[in-house]
């Protein structure tokens, strides 16, 4: 057992690093995570695509990088200790490795050159109003009309559908069996007419999720990833590639550091916040959390460096890593006090500067939204049940 | 022993809870918060003609002679129904400064207007260093003639865009940290030298940045005596934590029975969410702490009257609780209404971001843990 990274390891880590601080725009730094507009987030974007660095998982056939996990974990430090912004997960981590693995030739000519360049938008076609941990019970049909599939129902929770080309879907094209294998998986052209996109607006005051409509939509038949009705296999790859990398330990460390700043600035009894018997000992037991996370995955990634898939056991990932997100932005609010109240955000806000000090800008609505993220991807209540299930064998 | 409410409190009860719901349901809410003066004047005045400005007023000052248990039965409704409007500061705390420390010419020009609705008042207190000590104090009151000049900084005052007068701390002696040496005054919102920024806050409220320079006030704007107002203040923020604490058996209870409503109403893999063990344990847990934010309340109001050292433990445990339960049941709730509780259009969440703000105002669960140890264990 070490730890050691090879002296290849660290001469790519050095290549990564010099090319970020070359390349990363200085206002696109700092961890701007939300409120980044489809602008920002696609300039990002075709930096990475012009340096043929905006796919690291993907194969090096299909414009990929060909990075062994090692170099994918290098890769995700890096980006997270200059806080480039996120890629948008859609098409690069979600659809892209369904359409190289399951699909045409004409799919992957077509569609995997305009996801690596940013042409096409995705979102995603998954959760309902009636199926959200239920997902198999999905009721968007599909009818088979000739060369067609004529698509009827509703979509939710589809983030950033509003600035999206395509969507990729989970429609039912039969009613008469298990609900898993009624399922198929179809790419549907956000301009098709029949298709309208109702923005949710959330605790925080942002629009990020979207409810997505479909009347009567025509979808051509070419546009069906694999077999009719095998859609759910395709799915649960995807939920599989959604996982990796959920763990976000390079993110919660840079938002870690962040807190010990606020911590060391804030004033409790006459003396920084961060000399606090109480509030030192809640940052300590939150970061041997942060460790423990880490190593839980980079345990997985060093199985994954061996050729083994990850299995059922990385739920502990999406479940310690997401309550380790949101313990952080708790405690961020926690921090600043009284001055987490002001609400400077949203219809209701003014763009007059910060109330208080800048750090607290924010922090309030950070928390509100990052409730989301033990529900999205599978809640952490299914997480468990997983565990329970897949891993201990109840 | 009896924790039962007379029949005049059941019937205030009665009268709040029905006109929140004629008049206050989540739309008309809304509607009010986004409006350009964040609140419907109307509301206050009906609250006026409810009696409800006047409860915890003697006959004597124009009041209804009201206990802390009405108070507390007042907010508890006003939980429920996340009233927005200035109770809190206008009538606890506002009128607390004044039916406990001031004197009888400021009781018969001010509180009658408390009374009628006609004056709402904001509490400014905290400044950027101070965290939640009531006693970290920089802003200062100079002797000048016979009244005195305010100037400084005070932070996150809720109601102030709304008040027509502001009660103010600040040091007329002693050092930044000192308990002697604070006095509060009274200050006409629109005041030479008062400045405001206005915001809203993330749970529906209006508030400012309050800044005073050269603030000439008179030698009765004074509330009480020069430099001994801080045990004034413990008293009146007691009361305030207490009203907190009752606020917040309203919103915890109502967090509880609107999450069993949804996991009843929601179905997936084809049965009710309420049916899953794993979840019936969590809301069973969500319960136990509403019991608890109800029995610290009840303990914490009915102590508003005991001695010193009992009432202050009694409050800080009440806050501590409503803290620690908030969010418990806040985050629990959010949880089980899965995406939908995370949106703005289903109400669960303005009860967890009331919940949330609640935990910064008057000190936190550490403040009131620490405050609590040092009364308790000396």
């Amino acid at each position: 057992m070490n730890l050691d990274f090879t002296p290849e390891d660290e001469a790519f880590r050095a290549e990564v690093r010099a090319f970020l601080e070359a390349n990363c725009p200085p206002h696109l730094r700092g961890g701007r995570y939300t409120d980044l507009s489809r602008e920002d987030l696609l300039t990002w974007h075709k930096i990475l695509y012009r340096q043929g660095w905006v796919a690291p998982g993907w194969p090096k056939e299909y414009g990929g990088t060909g990075w062994n996990p090692t170099q994918r974990y290098i890769w995700e430090q890096e980006t997270a200790r200059l806080g480039t912004p996120p890629l948008v997960a859609f098409g690069l981590s979600m659809v892209g490795p369904v359409i190289y693995t399951f699909g045409t030739k004409a799919q992957k000519e077509y569609y995997l050159p305009r996801i690596l360049s940013g042409k096409d938008w995705w979102c995603q076609g998954y959760s309902e109003p009636g199926a959200g941990s239920d997902l198999a019970g999905l009721r968007t049909v599909a009818v088979r009309e000739g060369d067609h599939y004529i698509v009827n129902g509703q979509k939710t929770w589809t983030t950033l559908a509003q600035h999206a080309d395509m969507i990729f879907c989970l429609v039912r094209t039969d009613k008469d069996v298990k609900k898993q294998e009624g399922i198929t998986f179809l790419l549907i052209d956000m301009k098709t007419p029949g298709i309208s996109v109702r923005p949710i607006i959330t605790l925080d005051g942002g629009h990020e999720v979207n409810d997505v409509f479909l009347e009567n939509v025509r979808v051509p038949v070419e546009n069906r990833i694999g077999e009719e009705n095998k859609g759910w296999t395709y799915a649960k790859f995807l939920l599989g590639h959604e996982r990796s990398g959920i763990a976000g330990v390079a993110r919660s460390k840079k938002s870690l550091e962040k807190l010990k700043g606020i911590a060391r600035t804030e004033m409790a009894g006459g003396r920084p916040l961060i000399e606090d018997a109480d509030f030192r000992r809640k940052i300590a037991e939150l970061e041997i959390d942060l460790l423990a996370l880490e190593f839980t995955d980079l345990r997985t990634l060093a199985a994954a460096a061996q050729g083994k898939p990850p299995g059922p056991e990385t739920s502990i990932l999406k479940i310690r890593g997401t309550e380790v997100q949101k313990r952080l932005t708790e405690l961020t609010v926690e921090a600043v006090g009284y001055y987490s109240n002001p609400f400077l955000k949203g219809e209701l806000g003014h763009n007059e500067g910060p109330v208080g000090p800048d750090y607290a800008v924010n922090v309030a609505p950070a928390y509100f939204n990052m409730r989301k993220t033990s529900i999205y991807g599978g809640t952490n209540e299914i997480q468990r049940n997983i565990i329970s299930k897949m891993v201990l064998g109840l | 022993m009896d924790f039962s409410f007379t029949e005049e409190q059941t019937l205030l009860r009665n009268s709040v809870a029905r006109f929140i719901e004629d008049n206050y349901d989540f739309d008309k809410r809304r509607a009010m918060i986004r409006s350009p003066q964040g609140r419907d004047p109307a509301t206050w005045a009906q609250f006026a003609e409810l009696g409800l400005l006047a409860v915890p007023f003697t006959e004597e000052q124009g009041g209804l002679g009201g206990t802390p248990t009405d108070t507390m039965v007042i907010l508890e409704e006003f939980g429920k129904g996340l009233v927005i409007d200035p109770y809190l500061p206008t009538v606890v705390l506002g009128g607390g400064f004044l039916r406990l420390g001031g004197s009888s010419s400021q009781q018969a020009e001010l509180i009658p207007h408390i009374v009628d609705g006609s004056l709402i008042l904001a509490f400014a207190y905290a400044e950027r260093q101070a965290r939640y000590d009531l006693n970290d104090i920089l802003c200062t009151a100079k002797k000048d003639g016979s009244g005195y000049v305010l100037n400084g900084q005070k932070g996150v005052v809720i109601a102030a865009p709304w008040a027509d007068r502001l009660i103010v701390t600040a040091r007329t002696g002693g050092g930044q940290r000192d308990k002697g040496g604070i006095s509060l005054f009274l200050v006409d919102a629109k005041a030479k030298g008062v400045s405001m920024r206005a915001y809203p806050t993330v749970d529906g409220q209006r508030a400012a940045e309050v800044s005073l320079e050269n603030v000439s006030v008179p030698a009765d704007a004074r509330i009480g005596a020069e430099g001994e107002a801080f045990p004034l203040i413990e008293t009146v923020v007691d009361h305030a934590l207490c009203a907190l604490s009752a606020e917040a058996m309203g919103l915890h209870r109502r967090m509880l029975e609107l999450t069993i409503e949804y996991t009843r109403t929601r179905k997936q893999f084809d049965q009710p969410l309420s049916k899953f063990q794993v979840l019936q344990h969590r809301m069973a847990d969500m319960y136990i702490h509403v019991e608890e934010t109800v029995s610290t309340c009840y303990m914490a109001t009915i102590k508003l009257d005991a001695p010193e050292t009992e009432r202050k433990a009694a409050a800080a445990a009440a806050k501590v609780q409503l803290g620690r339960a908030g969010k418990f049941i806040g985050q629990n709730a959010v949880q089980l209404h899965g995406g939908m509780g995370v949106t703005e259009e289903m109400s669960i969440g303005h009860y967890f971001k009331r919940a949330t703000a609640m935990n910064a105002m008057f000190g936190d669960v550490d403040h009131h843990l620490r405050r609590f140890e040092a009364l308790t264990q000396g």
